[in-house]
């Protein structure tokens, strides 16, 4: 069944060089030209269409899944030789897709038989589009609180409740669930996860307008809605536990995206600064702000090569830390950092709103500033973060 | 070059912490701050102190313990096997200088391997290098170069002339700061051959005898028990031999023996921070009010928690510097900034919280959180401070 690597990469090259539109041999620049699938599926471009057909057909959306659940059947390493190949080529991935980030790999992990083999090929074909609901009004930091209820009811269970921050599901098919299944129990284990048709009655999404403007976060109201019991995924009451390992995959995914993204905006800030102090050189004459864009460039400087060393010691085998905590907190502060300084820079012009007078650059740098408030408070504040790190990197007492 | 420590590494350090946790624990430098702390600075007529006083306290630091380093090859790590030398690099050097941190170890190291021996194995002669650096590989001569003469940072300010006579030189005016200046055998004196007196041209560099006529050199005493010396030279001659690099080039030379010093010393305040954090994080755990520990109080956590992040990224960027050196990157000046910037502000952070976390015994002399602050506070202010060096990054940054 194994075959020589270079082989492999042989065939690999070849099958994209036929398969892969020369249009799909681009990078990925803006959030428009993702494709996210799903039913509702929208393609910047007809040959988004067929390269996510050639490579859901070939399994290549999630490379390393079984076969028998339409995934590619690849080694480790021969994923890695895959990836490799499209970074060659300059192939675009053709589906970003949290069913296959998160949810999927939780049911490879937790699933029944007939569970996967229901909801993982449609995922790899990009046909499904999936949602968390996760976050509840009244259940933020305190996940574990949430209120959402599914009650038993002959082969069904009856949901009632509101999930928040649920990003896309006005666009998703299917919704990850967080329910609570036994309200006499601790809160930990009253809890199981259910796998939702956002297509069924009862089923209500508003989207959420932030400080920013226009968001993919939503509300979803879940009304007397009828759920097979059959969707329960992992135990019941054991949803906590595939929550956790759901979060995991997720802060696993952040990395990856963060790892893949171009740097925004390194170099620029003290650039732009220059521009506009109307010099070709410096020194900038606020010595203040100079001083501001000095120390947000040098931490940024240590927090890269902290990451870097972080990724060598997992390379050589060292047991990881627990520096995701450690990457989170920093990485999200010095982001806002960033985004705040950008705005100062530019000084009013820097505040305009929905107004075309002022230049994309800056109308885009005072949304990136107000939406970056919240990098600090979704995906586990920063105050959780420093909870973290002082137990489980620092032993200090509860 | 990975940021990973090769077996090697491993090893190196190992032995380096072993010896000097055993050798020179933070109790020789409360031991020899007791002893020579209250000593009097004025001398004799001599120009001298007296015979009888400790050579612990005349030198200012223990040559016993100087010449076990010696022995153990660590004071001639950097330099070439030719003089005698382990011919590694500023990656291992780190490491020793990290250790000699966590105990507040007082060496010469900066002043005689990385200032003046620096100076001479970057821009020396053969003859020059081979004359001294042998000896210093061994611990027997001490080195101290000369360039301050204000109390802020200014490397190219220099009103010490050197003026031709002859074929050689007289040197001429005052140099304070001097790092163990008061007990080396030889000096590197920063003096003006052209220019204006805060030019950076016109500046050369001279070998000079520390007890060469004309020197008279002062004991200064800082708040952190180290040594320093004010040195007067009073028409002191040299001749055409005791130029060390290129006459009136001498900046260029300077620059790069203070960027490779402030990176080894940022390695020493951070072996320091990493001690004082470990200390406080201790006595967060075992401090008991109000029938718990105070480590369980989330502001206090999170405090904790802050100076860990701070200090993990600086020691990230102390690494990344060391070997910046080894790979001769043209990008150490700006990393010897980061470095001097961030660990000048986080040692400095800790050193104060960690007083603060202490609560009352935190400012008693018998706890030796208090050396650490001491040390920081100096440290700060060698080779430029914080904001010194953030200015100078954002000069060669162009903006």
């Amino acid at each position: 069944m194994t075959r020589a690597p270079e082989t492999f990469r042989a065939e690999v090259r070849e099958w994209l060089e036929q398969n892969c539109p020369p249009a799909m041999r681009t990078r990925i620049i803006s959030d428009a030209e993702e494709v996210w699938g799903g039913r509702r599926a929208t393609f910047p471009h007809p040959d988004a269409k067929v390269w996510l057909e050639r490579m859901g057909a070939k399994g290549w959306t999630a490379p390393t899944w079984p076969k028998v659940y339409g995934g590619g059947g690849l080694t480790r390493e021969e994923a890695r030789i895959l990836q490799e190949e499209m970074n060659r080529l300059g192939c675009r991935r053709p589906l970003a897709s949290l069913g296959i980030w998160m949810f999927g790999p939780v049911l490879l992990e937790s699933g029944t038989e007939a569970q996967k083999l229901e909801f993982l090929p449609p995922m790899v074909r990009g046909e499904t589009r999936w949602c968390q609901g996760f976050s509840e009004p009244g259940a933020g930091s305190d996940l574990a609180g949430l209120q959402m209820r599914a009650v038993r009811y002959g082969d069904d269970y009856i949901l009632d409740g509101q999930k928040v921050w649920t990003s896309h599901a006005n666009l998703a098919d299917w919704m990850f669930c967080l329910v609570r299944t036994d309200p006499s129990a601790p809160k930990h284990e009253g809890i199981s996860a259910i796998l939702v048709d956002m297509a069924s009655p009862g089923v209500s999404v508003r989207p959420i307008q932030l400080i920013s403007g226009a968001s993919p976060f939503c509300e979803a109201f879940l009304e007397n809605v009828r759920v097979p019991a059959a969707n329960i995924v992992g135990p019941l009451n054991g949803g906590w536990n595939i929550a956790r390992s759901v979060l995991q995959h997720e802060r696993g995914m952040i990395a990856q995206m963060r790892a893949d993204a171009p740097q925004q905006n390194v170099g620029k800030i003290e650039t732009t600064a220059l521009r506009y102090f109307g010099l070709t050189e410096g020194p900038l004459p606020d010595a203040s702000l100079r001083d501001r864009i000095t120390r947000l460039r040098m931490d940024e400087h240590s927090f890269t090569l902290t990451l870097k060393r972080s990724q060598e010691a997992a390379r050589a085998g060292k047991p990881p830390g627990n520096e995701t905590s450690l990457f989170k907190l920093y990485g999200m502060e010095l982001k806002k950092r960033r985004c705040e300084l950008m705005v100062d820079v530019m000084g009013l012009e820097g505040l305009g709103w929905e107004d075309p007078s002022f230049s994309v650059e800056s109308l885009d740098a005072t949304r990136q500033w107000l939406r970056s408030r919240a990098n600090s408070i979704e995906g586990g504040t920063s105050e959780i973060q420093l909870n973290i790190i002082a137990k489980r990197v620092l032993g200090l007492p509860d | 070059m990975s940021l990973v420590l090769t077996p090697e590494q491993e090893m190196l350090r190992h032995t380096a912490r072993e010896f000097i946790r055993a050798q020179a624990p933070i109790s020789h430098f409360r031991a020899l701050r007791d002893k020579c702390d209250s000593i009097d600075l004025s001398k004799g007529s001599s120009g001298k102190y007296s015979d009888s006083m400790d050579p612990l306290c005349s030198d200012g630091f223990s040559r016993e313990l100087w010449h076990a380093l010696a022995d153990l090859g660590l004071v001639g790590l950097l330099f070439p096997e030719e003089v005698g030398g382990m011919g590694l690099g500023f990656a291992e050097l780190g490491l020793v200088l990290e250790e000699l941190g966590v105990t507040l170890a007082v060496t010469p190291f900066m002043s005689t391997v990385l200032l003046s021996g620096g100076a001479l194995m970057l821009g020396g002669t053969a003859e020059q290098q081979q004359a001294l650096l042998p000896e210093v590989c061994t611990g027997e001569k001490i080195l101290a170069l000369a360039f301050q003469e204000g109390p802020r940072f200014a490397p190219y300010h220099c009103a010490t002339t050197a003026q031709t006579s002859g074929t050689g030189f007289v040197l001429q005016g005052e140099k304070v700061f001097v790092l163990d200046g008061h007990c080396c055998d030889q000096l590197v004196v920063v003096a003006r051959t052209s220019g204006q007196a805060s030019a950076r041209d016109g500046l050369t560099l001279f070998l000079v005898d520390a007890n060469a006529p004309g020197i008279t050199r002062t004991r200064t005493r800082l708040v952190d028990s180290r040594n320093a010396a004010r040195i007067r030279l009073e028409q002191v001659s040299v001749d055409s031999t005791a130029v060390v690099g290129e006459l009136g080039r001498g900046a260029d030379l300077l620059d790069q023996v203070l960027d490779r010093a402030t990176i080894a010393l940022s390695s020493e305040m951070l072996g320091s921070a990493q001690e004082v954090f470990e200390r406080t994080i201790a006595y967060l755990k075992e401090r008991k009010q109000y029938g718990v520990p105070i480590g369980s109080f989330q502001a206090l956590k999170h405090r904790a928690a802050q100076l860990y992040g701070e200090l993990e990224l600086a020691r990230s960027a102390v690494l990344d510097a060391l070997r910046g050196v080894d790979e001769a990157r043209a990008e150490v000046p700006k990393l010897a900034s980061i470095v001097k910037a961030q660990l000048s502000d986080v040692y400095l952070h800790i050193a104060n919280e960690s007083i603060q976390m202490h609560g009352g015994i935190g400012v008693t002399d018998e706890l030796d959180i208090g050396f650490f602050l001491k040390r920081a506070k100096v440290c700060e202010q060698t080779f430029g401070d914080a904001a010194w060096h953030r200015r100078r990054y954002a000069t060669l940054e162009g903006y």
